[in-house]
């Protein structure tokens, strides 16, 4: 086994544990807008469709590499417009909050 | 270590740390889009550092640029896009489809380095495994994320597919996965080898998803999302770059407990989910064949106006119904012609209310709904008491009393104790049972009445009909 091989590898359990550790429980509230969040973070591939981008040098490593800059952009891009615009909806609930109590009373 | 991979990788570290912290402050209402926030401050450096590396590194040509930034450029369009201008009710299945095209990115990547690498060589396990998964993992997620979407959105029967033989032609993939991964490691490599791997795993996660009940399908979607974690993982073995391995095992773990959270709130198991065949989907099917039995009372939009005109205390029960017909208009409106008169309103919501847990709250959230009416399990419950009118739309198993007794599908789930208030009026289309396919004793007790319609045309013949009776 390479060192590099190994070092990947290592790093790769360590992140399954922090993965494990970090999501305790999660209110059921949350748990859309996590699943959705949780998404755009392995939109991070799209740093792998630079890294083939750059050495695509045929036709149909183009093609490859066309579909995979495409892929990967619409879920990163995607990803985090959703979330944030289902988490911006949680941050207006306060806001409204007067005006719930007003329409009340 | 150049001078420019020493500091790539150390960014590369800062934005692993904030996809970590950015999940951790997820966790929390208070700190969640903040998290998200910070999650996309790590993608954007990460982004950055990798145009530099291939700016300064410049083994990039005319055509890899064009063909990169035309991708990214549409890609980027489609996705922010669709992400604005997508209803909320629709939010679940368009998660399933940023999930769908990051499994296949990982894929391509995949496919890309095994061609240009291999070029008809020999390739050590060390590489050529970690492509095979890579494939695999991200063919399966791509076609079944896609049938998750299809499923979600109506596109695709949301009722289980099973066919006579599925579990003999599951077999002969599984069999065709296994042949092409030991075609890919032990010999030199071949395209076919990667097309036989890539077209099978599509084949997989069809047969996989296929089956599979729509009202399964959140969880279904939270397992594919840890799995392109996992693809995209395997994609950072393959083009050696550790914050693709970070970040797809970060995702692939903490999608796996988000996932098991899930199918616990809905009363499921994920090995049952997977075995198929459950739950129809719509929960509400509204077929011709369930008769009203007699003892269930029938009322109309114009009585249940009088009833609402009249009461103290409202307590609005919204279920997978209301989603399904998007009517969320429709009773933020009844609201507001309520609480403009003095009436209290309030909506009790269930965790698993909804397409997904937690989805109620949005959609409500995104009609204006103030946050001090959306009452929990726990604050609902006493609430009940106190109710002159609990109107139930679109919801059944979460108010099934059933659940409290022993013996049947929903023992022990946590219910809403809509028998408990003063007159219970149920908007439904039909006497058919819910997702746990157990009658639901609620609909034919003293206090209650059932009203026989479509969730979103139902409440707009109420709201007319309360308005009529408080002016």
């Amino acid at each position: 086994m390479s060192e590099e091989l190994f070092t990947n590898l290592a790093i790769f359990v360590l992140s399954l544990l922090v993965g494990f550790e970090v999501m305790s429980k999660i209110p059921a509230t949350l748990q859309t807008p996590m699943m959705s969040g949780a998404n755009a973070i392995h939109g991070v591939v799209v740093v792998g469709a630079f890294v083939i981008a750059a050495e695509a040098n045929s036709a149909v490593f183009y093609v490859l590499a066309f579909l995979g800059a495409f892929f990967a952009a619409v879920n990163v891009a995607g990803g985090y417009t959703v979330t944030d615009r289902m988490l911006g909806m949680f941050d207006r609930k306060p806001a409204a909050k007067p005006k719930g109590e007003a329409d009340q009373k | 270590m150049s001078a420019l991979q020493t500091v790539s990788s150390l960014i590369y570290l800062v934005s692993a740390i904030c996809y970590v912290l950015g999940v951790h402050m997820m966790r929390s209402p208070k700190t969640a889009r903040r998290g998200n926030g910070l999650s996309a401050i790590g993608m954007f450096l990460a982004v950055i550092t990798i145009i530099v590396t291939i700016i300064v590194e410049g083994t990039i040509d005319s055509v890899g640029w064009i063909v990169l930034i035309l991708g990214l450029a549409l890609g980027i369009l489609y996705g922010v896009v669709k992400a604005r201008k997508v209803p909320m009710t629709d939010v679940p299945q368009l998660v399933s489809l940023f999930n769908a095209v990051g499994g296949g990115a990982a894929a391509v990547i995949g496919i890309f380095d095994y061609l240009l690498k291999g070029d008809g060589a020999s390739l050590s396990i060390a590489f050529s495994l970690p492509v095979l998964l890579d494939v695999v993992i991200g063919g399966i997620t791509f076609s079944g994320s896609l049938i998750a979407t299809g499923k979600l959105s109506g596109h695709v029967p949301g009722k289980p597919i099973t066919f006579p033989g599925a579990r003999l032609l599951n077999v002969i993939v599984v069999l065709a996965i296994l042949v092409s991964a030991w075609l890919m490691l032990g010999y030199a490599t071949n395209v076919w080898y990667v097309v036989l791997a890539l077209v099978m795993s599509l084949c997989f996660g069809l047969l996989m998803t296929l089956p599979i009940g729509g009202a399964d399908m959140p969880v279904v979607v939270s397992l594919l999302n840890a799995f392109t974690g996992l693809a995209v993982a395997f994609a950072g073995f393959v083009i050696n770059n550790q914050v693709l391995i970070i970040a797809g095992a970060l995702v692939g773990a903490a999608g796996t407990i988000l996932t098991l959270q899930m199918a616990d709130a809905m009363n499921r198991s994920v090995a049952n989910i997977l075995a198929g065949g459950f739950g129809t989907g719509d929960s509400d099917s509204g077929s011709a064949a369930d008769a009203v039995p007699v003892d269930v009372k029938e009322t109309s939009a114009d009585d249940i106006g009088l009833q609402l005109a009249y009461a103290q205390n409202v307590m609005i029960v919204p279920g997978y119904g209301l989603a399904a017909a998007q009517a969320q208009h429709e009773v933020a409106e009844l609201a507001k012609v309520l609480t403009d008169k003095g009436i209290g309103v309030n909506y009790a919501i269930h965790p698993v209310a909804g397409r997904m847990p937690g989805h109620m709250n949005v959609l409500l959230a995104d009609v204006n709904v103030p946050y001090d009416q959306m009452k929990q399990l726990d604050d609902a419950n006493p609430m009940f008491e106190n109710t002159d009118v609990a109107l139930v739309i679109g919801a059944n198993d979460v108010t099934n009393p059933l659940a409290r007794e022993s013996g049947n599908a929903i023992s022990g789930m946590p219910i809403l104790d809509v028998d408990k208030s003063k007159s219970v009026v149920v908007i439904k289309r039909s006497m058919s049972t819910g997702y746990a396919g157990v009658q639901n004793p609620l609909f034919s007790m003293d206090n209650t009445q059932m009203f026989f319609s479509d969730a979103k045309k139902g409440l707009q013949e109420i709201v007319a009909s309360t308005k009529q009776y408080l002016e």
